[in-house]
């Protein structure tokens, strides 16, 4: 199989890899760049666990042609704890957001799309963020109580 | 041997391999990408541009010109396309906006194709790579074709605005918001003088393509837009279909629910 090489910017560091031709950025970003917070979930863009940013824009990481994200910033969820966790993976701990933690990544990444764009989200805008993932364990009110308590937190924190 | 990959930075270069030998198009990768994650066993070939001119949009003031790579995302953006707003993201949920394409959703097989079905009722038009002479064909006789015929890259789809309030679109999941559908419909009813003329009525995931319901336009030609007016063409809602049953739902639900939903979506009923 061929191999083609790609650079990208992963979380803030630059990475060169060579990836086999159709190669999907879940496996590059695992296999290849070694970030395992990524997960795969059904490889088939329904479940929403290996969401991403790629340049500030939220997709399915397994979806995506490796070659095709060729110069771009990749954000996942290893890029969102600074020192100290972010809001968000707080308020999902306080508010039991994760269970099994399968779908959390995927979850954490469409709360922060969300939350890059509408700082003060409607319950229906949640819901609506997070309709292309899915979760076995939660029931999905733990998810929403914690997103909505994530944006609290950080508009506050933005007030003070 | 392995999958190869071959991106172009003009759209006709791409046309031309595809047109050469048995690749496929690769748009967003929303549909693609699932064959080529599951092993791809006849598949060898995967073409692809970069070509600007697949996401540009052009809005004039009657006519409304979608790039064949133009996203849902982008259409949800824009802010002259507001009454496409609900059929882009009725396309997945965040992330699948962000990757599906209009001209990737033209061949989406059932129960998908939702932005098709909106598309249909607003008479669409597609233009391809491989026709430098801009000619456009229905909409509907790519969808009638487009599993016999080799894969045609598309350039745009070109749509007329509607007048105000006379498109709707409606998707009907079990699971909401943006899962697989029961059906989709989208209608486009102009009004002269109090009475319907000219309808479109299309319908998603009630055959094996979207499809426009020839019948119950007929039956609301010269109608009122008012629960009397619309009686017959919800009688016929269903006339001459066939809808497929999968893990959704099954022909009989289909047929059930598609009077229902037809009167909720031509009376503007919430749902």
């Amino acid at each position: 199989m061929n191999k083609k090489p790609v650079h990208l910017r992963v979380n803030g560091v630059e990475k060169s890899v060579f990836v086999d031709e159709g190669a999907n950025l879940l496996d590059v970003l695992r296999r290849s760049i070694g970030d395992v917070s990524v997960k795969y979930g059904c490889g088939q863009g329904t479940c929403g666990a290996c969401g991403v940013m790629i340049d500030g824009v939220l997709q399915l990481s397994c979806l995506c042609l490796a070659e095709a994200a060729d110069g771009s910033n990749i954000e996942t969820v290893n890029s969102l704890a600074n020192g100290d966790l972010h809001p968000l993976q707080q308020a999902f701990m306080d508010n039991f957001g994760a269970q099994c933690g399968f779908c959390t990544p995927g979850m954490l990444m469409a709360a922060r799309a969300l939350l890059d764009k509408t700082p003060s989200p409607t319950r229906e805008q949640v819901i609506e963020a997070i309709s292309g993932n899915i979760c076995r364990c939660t029931g999905y009110e733990p998810i929403i109580h914690a997103i909505l308590d994530a944006a609290d937190r950080m508009t506050s924190q933005q007030k003070t | 041997m392995g999958l190869i990959v071959k991106t172009f930075d003009e759209v006709s270069q791409a046309s031309q391999l595809l047109s050469d030998g048995d690749g496929l198009f690769f748009g967003g990768g929303t549909i693609l990408m699932r064959v080529v994650n599951d092993g791809a066993p006849n598949l060898s070939l995967l073409v692809r541009t970069t070509d600007p001119c697949m996401r540009t949009i052009t809005v004039a003031k009657d006519k409304i010109i979608l790039g064949g790579g133009t996203t849902m995302l982008d259409i949800i953006n824009h802010q002259e396309l507001e009454f496409l707003h609900a059929p882009a993201r009725a396309v997945g949920g965040p992330a699948i906006h962000a990757m599906a394409t209009v001209g990737g959703n033209l061949y989406a097989r059932h129960p998908f194709g939702d932005f098709t079905t909106a598309l249909l009722a607003l008479s669409a038009t597609v233009r391809f790579a491989d026709d430098d002479k801009g000619k456009e064909i229905p909409l509907e006789e790519l969808l009638k074709d487009r599993e016999s015929l080799p894969r045609r890259i598309v350039t745009s789809v070109v749509i007329s605005r509607p007048a105000d309030d006379i498109f709707r679109f409606i998707k009907i999941c079990r699971v909401r918001p943006h899962r697989q559908p029961v059906m989709t419909l989208a209608a486009c009813l102009p009004i002269n003088e109090g009475k319907i003329i000219n309808a479109r009525i299309a319908y998603g995931a009630m055959a094996s393509t979207p499809i426009r319901i020839t019948a119950v336009e007929h039956a609301l030609e010269g109608r009122a837009l008012d629960p009397s007016g619309i009686r017959d063409a919800v009688a016929v809602a269903t006339d001459g279909l066939s809808p497929p049953t999968d893990a959704i739902a099954t022909e009989w639900y289909r047929r059930e629910v598609a009077p229902v939903h037809l009167k909720h979506l031509l009376l503007g009923n919430s749902i």
